[in-house]
Formats: C-alpha cells, structure tokens, sequence
C-alpha cells in the first residue's frame, strides 16, 4: 500500500471523527426537539406541575433556575472581573500569581457534585440558609468565578497595547486607564464570558440539588427553596414518572443553553466585525 | 504581564508629584481591592477543601481509615463504607470514555487544525463547543432513553452499566480534549509543517510524523484534562450507570462510581454514612487538584524543554 493511500484513508479517518462530532450534536438536539416540541404549550410553560404524575406545567421551575442564575451572576460578576482585572492588568507575575492561578484552575476542575456538598456542609448547615435560593446561588458563583475570571482575563489581554499608551499619555492614571479605555474595549469579550458562565449554571444539577433543594416551588425572596429545571428532569426521567414533561423540560433547557450560546457567538462576531 | 515601563511610570509620577495625594491613595486603594477579589479564588478552594474536610475527616475514626481506603464492600444497610468497589468503577467508566472518546477527540482536533476548510471548520468548531454546552442532565436523559435500550440490546439485561455510561461520558469529554488539542497543534510553528511538505511528505505524514511528536505533551495535557471531566461528571453517570456499588461485572453489568454513589446516598444519608460521602468529596477534590497539578508540570516542562 503506497503512501498515497494510506493518506487518503487517514484522512478518510479523521474526516469521519469531525463529522461524527457534528452528527452527535446533531442527534441530541433533532432528538429533544421532535420529542419536547408536541409538549411546549402556554400552558406547559406557565403553570404548575400536580398530581402524583407532575401533570401540568413547569412554571415554577423556570422561575427558579432562572432566579438562581441570575443572582449567581450578581454575585460573581464584580469579584471575578476585578480579579481579573488584577492578574492582568496590577500583577507582577511571581508566587502569588502562580498560586492564584492555580486556585482558579482548581477551582474550574473541582467536580460539581463536591461544590454541591461542600455549599450544602457551608451553606446549609454551617450558615443554616437553608435549602434556599441563596444557598444555589451562592454555591454555583463558585462554579462561575473561574469562568468568568478566564474569559475576562483573556478580554484584556486582548486590548491592544498602543491603546494604554495613548491613554497614560494624556497623563490618565492607572484606574482611569483601565475603568475607561480597557474595560469598554474589552467589554464584549467580557459580556460573552459572562452569558457562557450563565449557560453552565442554567445546566448545572449537581451543586443546586443539594444547595437549593427539590421542592416544587416558586421562589419569592432568596431564601426560599426551589427546584432547578435540571433537577425536575433529573427527577422525572430516574423516576420514570411523565416521561411527555420530561422531554418537554429537556426542550426548553436546550433552547435557553441554545440561546446563550448563540448570543455569545453572535456579539463575539459582531465584535469582530466593528473592529474590522 | 505588567509592562516594566508602567510600573515604572508610577512611581515617576509620585516622585515628580505629577499625581494629588487623593489619586494616589485611591489608586493604591483600587489596587489592593483588586487584589483582595483575586485572592478569593484562592479562598473559595481553602474553604471548599476546609469545610469538605471538616465534615469528612471522621472517616478516619468511623469506618477507620484502613476500612474506608481499603474496604471492598459499600452497603449502607450493613454499615460499611469501603470505597473500592467504587474506585474501581470510576476507573472502568473513566477508561471506557478514554478509549472511545480521546481518539475521536484528537482526530476532531486534527481535522480541524490541518484539514478542513474554512467553511467546514465554521461548521464543526461551533458544534464541539455547544458539546461542551449541554447539560449533563440532557446527555444522562439522551442515554437513557436513546443509548441504554440499544446497550441492553447487545448485552442483554437492562442496558445500565459500564458500557452506556462510557459512551455517553466519551460524547462529553469530547470538547475538552478536542479544544486543547487543537490549542497544541494551532501552537506547533508552521515553519515546521512547511519543511515536511517541502520535503515530499503526504498530509498525513505530516500529521503523523511531524504535528502529532511537536504537539506530544499538549496532547497528554488535553487527554489529563478530559481524564478529570470523565472522573468528576456525575449526573450523566447516575442516569444511566445502574447504581449497584459493585465491582466490575461485565460492559452491561450495572455500577456505581465515586461520584454517582454521593448523588444516591446523599437524600437519605444520616450519621457515618453522612461522613463517609464527604470522605468521597474529599478523595475527589484531591484527585481534580493533583490532575491539575499534573498538568501544570507537564507544561512547564514542555516550556523548559523550548
């Protein structure tokens, strides 16, 4: 077999491995749609579940997950955009930064089922929050502060050099540098760091079970319990109860994670676009 | 990177007083708010090990540390809380994922660093990253109801186990690996690549024999890498592993990892079984962090040795 042969079936090969990536992808998402689109109605959306099937709607767990999302980002946003703005824009590399890259790296590699535990041993019964949303909210800003922290480092690393020195030549400080040229600039690779962080909070099951709880309920003020959209999946499908609902709520978890990751790529190409 | 010259600037600007006393100490005042916002992250991990450990650490009395290490046998009704058998599945669902998923992973990486056009790349870079997107919850459901009825199929009995799970997790260590490998080939000079075609060498010569060598340690990066995402996933796996606290039967036999078994025991865990799971948070977080520590050596030698 000659070298021409064994290259075109290598690269047979390797075509085949891209392409499955795209079917698979293809497969889960054609596969929820077909099965959830029949469930999506107002009605769906918008009431309760009852009865001992869940009958009903998911209204209640929208509210949640999206109540915890958003307070989640609350919290993260400024801690984890300051600190980024730390590393790279004040920070002498030595120790201290290599250990805080470190934490951050562990932090994005820690297992979210021990984030879960450990918001439940802090959160729950050491703070006694309770079962809450401030309980999720709170566990899942750890999962997002190395997210968040990466995408904004990497935002103002990316703002040209030429920039700041345009700036500190029309003798601006080192804040006014930064609060006015860098972070504007770097602000929609910022914003697109921030809506993927959201995505994987929307997606998260592990740490909002333990932290917010499974009760069906619809959250009013931060300390109250609720049950995330993933949960209910989680706990229709290893129940086997209204398997109709749980297609529907895997669904619409795929349209909003759909969504986000469309935003983000939408205004990383806009960015692209402005800047020529 | 702080540029010198910046650094620098500052403290012209104090010494010729260029700068008020009031901007001064606001500007040293931000600086120091920063910093406080990055040492949070170093606290969230001292707080998460601190408090995983203060609610855990008893396993040492109750089983006994060599009970819990070393014990083959985890059954809450009996009271004991040995965590091999768990150990050992997370070893075959994390090996079974490797073997199907890194191939498939690196192979996506090379097609779109080297092969694919740039319409091609539009299509399959934004898939692999929306991989990375959907919830684990999505993947365990998808391989319930889609997957595992397929796998009992083959190897009889109810389709939970080994085999349904390691696909699955190989779908979604995918991204992971896949991203970073790409990173490492996009890394390798093309100075390189243009040598060997230069010199007669079909593409995938070139791939095998220049790229795949250049971008070794990368690689082994990514595939550690997805290794600690295939270790740590746990709702895809409760989903469809089957559960059963016991060693490895057979591709279609069910199982229960180190993550999985948390998830179960958790509702109803009271007492020593309460400490145990966290015993098993504790295993897991030191095992994320020594992959991550491995990784960061790994690199820094690749910067060493270039």
């Amino acid at each position: 077999m000659g070298k021409r042969w064994t290259n075109r079936i290598a690269l047979g090969v390797l075509w085949l491995c891209g392409l499955t990536t795209v079917v698979v992808l293809g497969a889960v998402i054609v596969y929820v749609f077909v099965r959830g689109i029949g469930q999506i109605t107002p009605e769906f959306i918008f009431t309760a579940p009852h009865g001992v099937n869940a009958e009903g709607g998911i209204g209640p767990t929208i509210v949640a997950t999206i109540y915890v999302t958003g307070l989640a980002m609350l919290i993260v946003t400024p801690i984890a955009v300051l600190a980024a703005v730390y590393l790279a824009e004040y920070a002498v590399q030595g120790r201290l930064v290599n250990i805080i890259r470190f934490a951050a790296d562990t932090l994005a590699s820690v297992p979210s089922i021990v984030m879960g535990l450990f918001g439940f041993a802090l959160f729950y019964e050491a703070m006694g929050l309770g079962f809450s949303v401030l309980s999720g909210a709170l566990a899942l800003s750890f999962l997002m502060l190395p997210i968040v922290m990466r995408a904004t480092e990497e935002a103002i690393r990316a703002v040209p050099r030429f920039i700041r020195w345009g700036s500190y030549g029309l003798g601006a400080s080192k804040w006014q540098t930064v609060s006015k040229i860098v972070l504007p600039s770097a602000m929609p690779r910022i914003l697109t760091g921030l809506i993927l962080a959201m995505g994987r909070a929307v997606g998260e099951t592990a740490v909002v079970i333990f932290t917010m709880g499974q009760a069906i309920y619809t959250p009013i003020s931060p300390l109250d319990p609720g049950r995330s959209m993933t949960v209910h999946l989680y706990t229709l499908a290893m129940e086997g109860i209204n398997m109709d609902a749980a297609y529907g709520t895997a669904l619409l978890l795929m349209v909003m994670i759909l969504l986000f990751n469309v935003s983000a790529r939408w205004l990383a190409a806009r960015n692209r676009r402005l800047k020529g | 990177m702080t540029e010198p010259e910046q650094a620098g600037s500052e403290r012209v600007n104090g010494g010729l007083k260029m700068m008020s006393r009031a901007t001064y100490v606001r500007e040293a005042l931000l600086k120091n708010l920063f910093l406080l916002c990055a040492i949070v992250a170093v606290a969230a991990v001292a707080l998460i090990f601190v408090f995983t450990i203060a609610r855990g650490w008893e396993v040492v009395k109750d089983p006994g540390l060599a009970a819990f290490l070393g014990g083959a046998e985890w059954s809450s009704t009996l009271g004991r809380f040995g965590i091999l058998p768990l150990v050992a599945g997370t070893l075959a669902i994390t090996l079974g994922s490797l073997v199907l998923g890194a191939p498939l992973a690196i192979g996506t990486a090379i097609f779109l660093s080297e092969i694919a056009s740039p319409r091609m790349r539009s299509i399959v870079r934004p898939a692999v990253e929306m991989l990375a997107g959907v919830p684990s919850v999505v993947y365990g459901f998808f391989g319930l109801v889609i997957l595992r009825p397929i796998v009992a199929e083959i190897t009889g009995g109810m389709g939970f186990g080994t085999l349904t799970a390691s696909v699955i997790l190989a779908v979604m260590i995918v991204p992971t690996i896949a991203t970073l490998t790409e990173d490492a080939l996009g890394s390798v000079p093309s100075g390189i690549r243009e040598a060997s075609y230069a010199m007669g060498a079909t593409t995938w010569q070139t791939i095998y024999k220049v790229l795949l060598p250049a971008a070794k340690i990368g690689i082994i990066d990514a595939t550690i890498l997805g290794m600690g995402r295939a270790i740590g996933e746990t709702m895809a796996v409760v989903m469809v592993a089957g559960n059963a606290p016991q060693f490895f039967k057979g591709l279609g036999a069910p199982i229960a990892t180190l993550t999985s078994q948390i998830v179960i025991d958790m509702s109803y865990a009271t007492g020593t079984h309460k400490t145990a799971l966290f015993g098993l948070a504790i295993i897991l977080f030191l095992i994320s962090m020594g992959l991550v520590a491995l990784v960061r050596a790994l690199s820094r030698l690749n910067e060493k040795k270039a």
